[in-house]
C-alpha cells in the first residue's frame, strides 16, 4: 500500500520543525520526505494544500465502558470517536467491570483494541492503583505493567489514605509508571454537584469546593516528593490546583497534569440551564478558574490537554440534576475546543498545541516519541485548523451523545489519521 | 392581563407585575375564602395532580384545598404509593401521569431543579412546591402577601430571614421575590448554615441575632432541623437555642414592634419562642390562611392563561 500526501504542512514540535513537504507513505512506513515527489504505481494521493501534519495525537484519558457498560460505549465505538476527533491512541481508564486491576483484564482490552477497524487506534490501559479502585490495597501494579499497562490511577475515585497513596507512590518508583490521582477529597465534596459559588448558591445546589481538588493535590505533590514517584493530577479545574502545580514543578520534573477542554470552555454559569451535561466531576468552575487554567497552559505548568471521555447513555442523563450521572464525551470536540479557546485567542501557538496533544503524554507515559522522519512508522494526525464546523451530537461516533456543546461553531477538525498501516478520513 | 411565563417554577427573574397580579388576585380569592360557600367554579373540567416526591402534608393540604375550592379535579400523587422506588424515573412518572390527560402539576421534589427538568420533559403546567434547597415559590408569596397585607406594602421594608439558609427553598424564593418588589434583605444564622457567596444576591448578612433584630422590620425564621448536627453544621440545638433563637427577651431589646413569620412547622422553644409564636404581632396563622389564597390565585392565573 503506497499513500502519498501532498504539500502537508509537517510539524513536529520537539525537532523545532514546520515546512510544507510530500509524503510517502509504504505499508505503515514513512520512506520519503521531500517536495514534489512523484512516484509509480501509487495506491492513494491526498492532496492537503498546507494542512497540518502532525505526531499522532493521544488522549491520556478516556473513559471507553468496556467490559461492563458496553451500552454507554465500547472498545469498538470508543475507538470510532477517537479516530474521528483526531486520535491516533486512548488510554482508557480503568473504572469497568470487572476494574482493570489485573492483567487478564489489560490483555484482554488490548487484543480486543487490535481487531477494531485494523488496530488502527493504539489503546492503552491505565490499571487500577488499588484492587477494586477501592484505596485499600495495592493492585499487582508489575503484573499489569507486564501486561501493558502504561500508568496507575483509581479515576473516578480518589486514592484517599494518605499512607496508601504513599505506598503506591513508593512501588511505582520501581518500575517507572506514572500515578494518575483524581484528586477529590470526598469529605469536602460528598453530596456536592456543582462548584461552590455564586451559581450553586443561587440556585441551592449541594456545593463542590474547589478546594476538595487542591488539597489532594497539595498533599499528594509532597508524598511524590518524599517518595521521589513521578505523579499525575488528573482533570484539574481550579486555579489553586495551578498555583500548587507550578510551584512543585520548581522542584521536580515528575509532576504533571492535565486539563480538559471542557474546564477552559465553560463556567458553572452554564449550569443554570440545569442542563445535565453540565454536571461533570471536577465540576465546572468560575471564570478566574477558567483564567488560571489557560494561564497554566500557557506556561507549561499544565502539560497535557485530555478529554476525560465519560459517556453516559441517553436515559441516564435525562434526570434531575441531582440524580444524573457526573461527566460528559470529550473526543469528538476535543481538538476543535482547544483550536478556537486556546490557539485562536492566542493562550497557545499550534506548536504548544501538538505538545500538550501528543509530545507531553506521550513523554509523561514513557511511550516511544513520535518522529515524522524517513524510515519510521507513521503515527500521524492531520489537521485542518481553519475548518470552521458547528457540533451536531447525532453525527458522534460515541455511543453516547452526552455534550454540552451541540450547536457550538468551532474552529479546527481532524482531517484524517493514520497509524499501524491504516489511515482513517474523518468526513 | 395574562402572567409572562406559562409555568411557576421559581421567583427568580419574574418581573414585578406578575408578583404584583398574583398578589391581588390572590386578595379576592381571601374574600371568597371567608364566604359561607368557599367555592367557584373557575377550573371545573380541569384536573391537577399533586405529585409529591417529599412529604409534605402542610403544602399538599393548601394546594388540595385551592384546587378544590377551584373546582378542578384533583388527583394526589405521593412517593410511597408510587412505582419510583422500583428504579422508574422521574420522566417515565410524569410521562404516565401526562397520558391521563392532566392539565396542570403541582410538584414537590428533594432535587434543586427538578421542576424546571419536568417542564422540558412534559406538557402540562407546572407549579413547583418546593425543589430541593432552590424555590418554593408559593411560600413566598403568600409571605409577601401577608406582609403586604399587615404593612400594606412591601417596598422599603427590611426583612431579615433567619436559620438555615442552606438547606432552605424559602429562603432563596423569598430573597428573589420580595427584592424584586422593593424590600431590603437580610439573613441571619451560624456560618455554617448561610451559603457562600450569597451577599453577592445583594443582601446583608448577620451572625448576630440581636444586631438582626436590630435591623429587622420583619423576621422571617425558619425551621432548624436536628438532623444537620450530622455533618457538623451546628454543634447541638441547646446552643442553636441560646445564640440563635427568636425570643420575647431579645425582641423586647429592640424597642420595636417587629412582625414574625415562620413558614412551619415550628419547632418551638427552639428556633421561636412559644409566647413569640402565639404573639399579637406573629403572622403565623395568616400565614396559613393566605397559602390558600396564594395557591387559588396561581392555580386560577397559569389555569385560565391562554
Ligand atoms: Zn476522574
Amino acid at each position: 500500500m503506497k499513500l502519498l500526501l501532498k504539500n502537508g504542512r509537517i510539524i513536529e514540535p520537539s525537532q523545532k520543525k514546520d515546512f510544507v513537504s510530500d509524503i510517502l507513505i509504504v505499508n505503515g512506513i514513512i520512506e520519503k520526505i521531500g517536495s514534489n515527489i512523484s512516484e509509480e504505481k501509487i495506491d492513494q494521493t491526498i492532496e492537503l494544500n498546507g494542512k497540518i501534519v502532525a505526531p499522532g495525537f493521544i488522549d491520556m484519558h478516556v473513559h471507553l465502558r468496556e467490559p461492563g457498560f458496553e451500552y454507554k460505549e465500547t472498545i469498538e465505538s470508543g475507538c470510532s470517536a477517537a479516530a474521528t476527533g483526531g486520535f491516533t491512541a486512548v488510554c482508557c481508564m480503568p473504572n469497568t467491570n470487572p476494574p482493570i486491576d489485573e492483567a487478564s483484564v489489560v490483555n484482554w482490552i488490548v487484543e480486543r483494541s487490535k481487531h477494531v477497524d485494523g488496530g488502527i487506534i493504539d489503546v492503552y490501559p491505565i490499571a487500577a492503583i488499588t484492587k477494586n479502585r477501592e484505596g485499600k490495597e495495592l493492585s499487582p501494579m508489575m503484573e499489569l505493567v507486564d501486561a501493558g499497562a502504561v500508568g496507575f490511577s483509581d479515576d473516578g475515585a480518589c486514592v484517599e489514605n494518605a499512607e496508601v497513596m504513599r505506598r503506591a507512590m513508593e512501588y511505582s518508583t520501581m518500575i517507572k509508571k506514572p500515578i494518575i490521582q483524581h484528586p477529590e477529597d470526598i469529605s469536602l465534596s460528598k453530596g456536592g454537584v456543582m462548584n461552590e459559588g455564586f451559581v450553586s448558591t443561587s440556585l441551592g445546589m449541594q456545593p463542590i469546593p474547589s478546594i476538595a481538588e487542591s488539597i489532594i493535590i497539595a498533599r499528594d505533590v509532597q508524598l511524590a516528593e518524599y517518595t521521589q514517584a513521578q505523579y499525575h493530577a488528573a482533570h484539574v479545574s481550579s486555579g489553586k490546583s495551578v498555583e500548587i502545580i507550578r510551584t512543585a514543578k520548581k522542584k521536580s520534573k515528575q509532576v504533571t497534569c492535565e486539563v480538559t477542554p471542557h474546564h477552559f470552555t465553560l463556567t458553572d454559569e452554564d449550569v443554570r440551564s440545569f442542563d445535565t451535561n453540565t454536571k461533570m466531576n471536577p465540576p465546572l468552575r468560575n471564570q478566574d478558574d477558567v483564567e488560571a487554567l489557560k494561564e497554566g497552559l500557557k506556561d507549561g505548568t499544565i502539560d497535557v490537554i485530555a478529554t476525560d471521555h465519560a459517556p453516559h447513555s441517553f436515559d441516564e442523563k435525562q434526570v434531575e440534576f441531582m440524580v444524573a450521572p457526573f461527566g460528559i464525551v470529550g473526543l469528538e470536540t476535543a481538538i476543535g475546543l482547544a483550536y478556537t479557546e486556546l490557539v485562536k485567542t492566542g493562550y497557545l501557538d499550534i506548536y504548544q498545541l501538538i505538545e500538550k496533544y501528543s509530545v507531553n503524554p506521550r513523554r509523561i507515559l514513557h511511550l516511544l516519541p513520535i518522529s515524522i522522519i524517513e524510515g519510521e512508522k507513521a503515527n500521524l494526525t492531520i489537521l485542518d485548523p481553519d475548518f470552521e464546523w458547528v457540533v451536531d451530537i447525532q453525527k458522534f461516533k460515541s455511543k453516547s451523545k452526552n455534550s454540552p456543546f451541540h450547536g457550538h461553531k468551532l474552529f479546527g477538525k481532524a482531517f484524517a489519521i493514520i497509524n499501524n498501516g491504516r489511515i482513517h478520513f474523518v468526513d | 392581563m395574562p402572567l409572562l411565563s406559562r409555568h411557576l417554577l421559581g421567583l427568580e427573574g419574574v418581573p414585578k407585575d406578575d408578583i404584583q397580579l398574583i398578589l391581588d388576585t390572590a386578595t379576592s380569592f381571601r374574600e371568597v375564602l371567608e364566604r359561607p360557600i368557599k367555592k367557584v367554579p373557575t377550573l371545573q373540567g380541569k384536573t391537577i395532580v399533586n405529585l409529591f416526591f417529599e412529604s409534605s402534608t402542610r403544602t399538599r393540604i393548601s394546594f388540595e384545598l385551592a384546587e378544590r375550592r377551584l373546582s378542578a379535579d384533583v388527583v394526589n400523587f405521593s412517593a410511597d404509593m408510587s412505582s419510583l422506588k422500583k428504579g422508574e424515573t422521574l420522566k417515565d412518572t410524569a410521562r404516565n401521569i401526562e397520558a391521563m390527560k392532566i392539565d396542570m402539576v403541582v410538584m414537590r421534589h428533594a432535587a434543586s431543579g427538578a421542576a424546571v427538568f419536568l417542564s422540558k420533559v412534559i406538557n402540562a403546567i407546572i407549579i413547583n412546591a418546593g425543589d430541593g434547597a432552590h424555590e418554593h415559590p408559593t411560600q413566598a408569596l403568600l409571605d409577601m402577601y401577608s406582609i403586604r397585607e399587615k404593612h400594606g406594602t412591601i417596598q422599603g421594608l427590611k426583612v431579615c430571614i433567619v436559620g438555615d439558609i442552606s438547606h432552605s427553598r424559602v429562603a432563596l424564593s423569598n430573597i428573589y421575590g420580595l427584592k424584586t418588589m422593593g424590600a431590603r434583605i437580610a439573613v441571619c444564622g451560624p456560618k455554617t448554615l448561610i451559603p457562600r457567596f450569597i451577599e453577592q444576591i445583594g443582601i446583608e448578612i448577620f451572625n448576630n441575632i440581636d444586631d438582626a433584630i436590630k435591623w429587622s422590620d420583619i423576621l422571617n425564621v425558619l425551621r432548624i432541623q436536628l438532623e444537620r448536627q450530622d455533618r457538623a453544621f451546628f454543634p447541638s440545638l441547646m446552643e442553636y437555642r441560646k445564640y440563635f433563637a427568636v425570643t420575647r427577651e431579645r425582641l423586647d431589646k429592640a424597642d420595636k414592634v417587629i412582625t414574625i413569620m415562620h413558614p412551619g412547622p415550628i419547632n418551638r422553644d427552639v428556633e421561636l419562642s412559644a409566647d413569640v409564636a402565639d404573639s399579637a404581632h406573629s403572622l403565623i396563622l395568616q400565614q396559613v390562611l393566605n397559602g390558600v389564597a396564594i395557591r387559588m390565585a396561581v392555580l386560577y392565573l397559569l389555569g385560565t392563561r391562554s
